[in-house]
């Protein structure tokens, strides 16, 4: 159930993000790479040298498009210069579908260009759903809401992050981008269980998952990606493949970034998780026809 | 000192008296947002720390308490200051990179001075990180105390560094060709430059200063990679002031790498002339009678090969 109408029903395995010291390396070595998830601000600009790299790495790759400043949670409305841009890139890459965070960041049109956490009221959530439908009509194409990793709660919050979420995406009718080291950063920073979260989303709505490095400090947990994934992680990951079946899969690495055959190293672990996945489905199945022909 | 005289960031509406104790509605999550927002673009300490007040004289820890739950290890101030940390290192970091040469001029302690005060004035307005410095310049004008006593160097500096953001990723449009050209007498030719083309007429040679800057820092970056293999890379060489003297930079690029080229002042001045919207032959008057046409003829056939013109 990999494919689903979230991700255009596509069926895109483990990607990596497109990162500038990767360029030349990519450029010149061409390596194999299923999908690269750009992020869209990068290109969102006039000309020059970064839709240059594009057209190129476009000529070679599947690209999907992954944002961070649509702040669909922002009470401001969606700013219609920047949707313009933005249609046109997802033209340029023709991304089956779009990511940005179920977050907000703006006010008043000024930006703080961070992921800022939501209160979980259903106002709040009916207002993030309506934006996230504007910009979907507007740009044509599916759209997958990231929960972000978060360090504060709001008193005005009536419900926890995961029944807030299946509310966005429900009045949406939009996917999931599932950030398993996000689940698990908060997780830590809330004491809440990270499993729970995982059983409250909507599994058929998961278009896509990130995994990621953090930090841990005494008192909580950072959302640095600048590491490889810390075990918890990968176990989390594997039981949210379990559950919404073998989905696209991204590693996130943007600070202190390595090589790239180390960041595909990273990504490529992802693989065995995914075989144990499939394996563990394969012998359901074999059970479920077993009992079937066994006789009464 | 009057806490109630704390500027408001430029674009920013006031924030509400109190934080909203339940949200029902758009305007309760605007103010949410609002508070929020006020407070993380409030300076940080000296030492990086949440600012221990409110910009109505309340304790910062009481008005967080207002909106931000505490849990078990971290207070609701503690909460917010991990956001406000966030925000102003990654904003300040954006500034930092584009900006290598008016940090050299200005020194780290001073350089990060003059960004904190320019961002707590003039914060982000655009969904980009790219344009955070774009009022930087006008700023450095503005309020001369962060720069003194360099401040117009520092101005002059600032310009060439936007100038390259422009440079690296503004539009560019169809080129105009010789043909083209030719096709329209001097008398009504109006010539658009390209926008990724910026003109600076300065006081000293900020080409110069920050080519030396960048390969100074490329060297030691260098010098910092193989240094388990070496010696410790020497202590930052300074780089020498320019020395006043007026120069004309084309800032722009070729097809996709920055260049900055110097022209004389009457090829400045035509260039000049063509971007305020004057005719070919107007431009040309203007750069005065020192200038024969061959001259002429051989300038335009290098920014025709460079390709900044475009139709307008
Ligand atoms: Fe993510």
């Amino acid at each position: 159930m990999p494919a689903n109408r979230f991700n255009a029903f596509t069926d895109y395995g483990i990607g990596l993000g497109l990162r500038v010291p990767h360029y030349a390396h990519i450029l010149e070595q061409k390596p194999t790479c299923d999908w690269f998830e750009i992020i869209s601000e990068n290109f969102m600009v006039d000309g020059g040298r970064p839709l240059h790299v594009l057209d190129q790495i476009l000529e070679q790759y599947r690209v999907v498009q992954h944002g961070v400043s649509m702040y669909f949670g922002s009470a401001d409305q969606p700013d219609r210069a920047h949707l313009k841009k933005l249609k046109a890139l997802v033209r340029r890459t023709k991304t089956p579908w779009l990511s940005d965070h179920l977050c907000w960041g703006s006010v008043d049109g000024t930006f703080t260009h961070d992921l800022l956490p939501m209160p979980y009221t259903l106002a709040a959530a009916k207002r993030t759903a309506e934006k996230i439908r504007q910009v979907r009509d507007y740009l044509e194409v599916p759209i997958c809401v990231e929960n972000v990793s978060s360090y504060a709660e709001f008193h005005v919050s009536e419900m926890t992050e995961w029944e807030f979420l299946s509310e966005v995406v429900e009045r949406a009718d939009c996917g999931i981008l599932l950030d398993v080291n996000n689940i698990y950063v908060s997780a830590q920073n809330h004491s809440f269980d990270p499993y729970d979260y995982l059983r409250g989303v909507p599994a058929d709505r998961v278009g896509q998952i990130h995994v990621a490095g953090h930090t841990k400090f005494e008192q909580y947990l950072l959302d640095t990606h600048d590491h490889p994934v810390l075990d918890p992680v990968w176990k989390l990951y594997a039981q949210a493949i379990r559950q919404c079946g073998v989905t696209a899969t991204l590693l996130e690495w943007d600070d202190k970034i390595p090589s790239f055959e180390e960041v595909h190293d990273e990504a490529m672990k992802a693989n065995a998780f995914i075989a144990g996945a499939r394996t563990a489905k394969a012998a359901k199945r074999t059970a479920k026809t077993h009992t079937a022909l066994a006789p009464p | 000192m009057p806490r109630s005289t704390l500027p408001t960031p430029s674009g920013l509406k006031p924030p509400p008296k109190h934080a909203p104790r339940r949200l029902r509605t758009d305007a309760d999550l605007r103010a949410l947002q609002r508070m929020m927002t006020h407070a993380l673009l409030q300076p940080l300490t000296a030492d990086d720390e949440l600012a221990p007040r409110w910009r109505d004289g309340r304790p910062m820890a009481e008005v967080a308490a207002e909106f931000i739950k505490p849990n078990d290890r971290l207070s609701s101030f503690e909460r917010l200051q991990i956001y406000a940390r966030g925000y102003w290192f990654r904003v300040i970091d954006g500034v930092y990179e584009d900006h290598p040469g008016l940090r050299a001029l200005l020194g780290d302690k001073k350089f990060s001075a003059l960004v904190r005060a320019y961002l707590a004035k003039y914060p982000s307005r655009s969904f980009t990180m790219r344009n955070l410095s774009s009022r930087l310049p006008q700023f450095i004008r503005e309020a001369p105390r962060w720069t003194a006593p360099r401040t117009a160097l520092a101005h002059a500096v600032a310009r060439f560094e936007w100038a390259q953001t422009i440079a690296f990723d503004a539009a560019a449009l169809p080129v105009l060709t010789a043909a083209e050209i030719a096709r329209t007498p001097p008398a009504r030719l109006r010539l658009g430059l390209q926008p990724y083309v910026s003109l600076l007429a300065v006081d000293w040679p900020v080409d110069d200063y920050v080519m030396a800057v960048k390969t100074r820092d490329a060297l030691r970056r260098e010098a910092s990679h193989a240094v388990e293999h070496g010696p410790r890379p020497a202590a930052r060489k300074k780089i020498p002031l320019p020395r006043r003297r007026r120069v004309f930079i084309v800032v722009h690029r070729y097809p996709h790498r920055l260049y900055y080229k110097r022209v004389d002042s009457a090829g400045f001045k035509i260039l000049t002339a063509l971007a305020a919207g004057r005719t070919l032959a107007r431009a040309v008057a203007a750069a005065g009678r020192g200038v024969t046409p061959r001259q002429v003829g051989e300038w335009f056939a290098t920014w025709m090969e460079l390709g900044w013109f475009c139709r307008r």
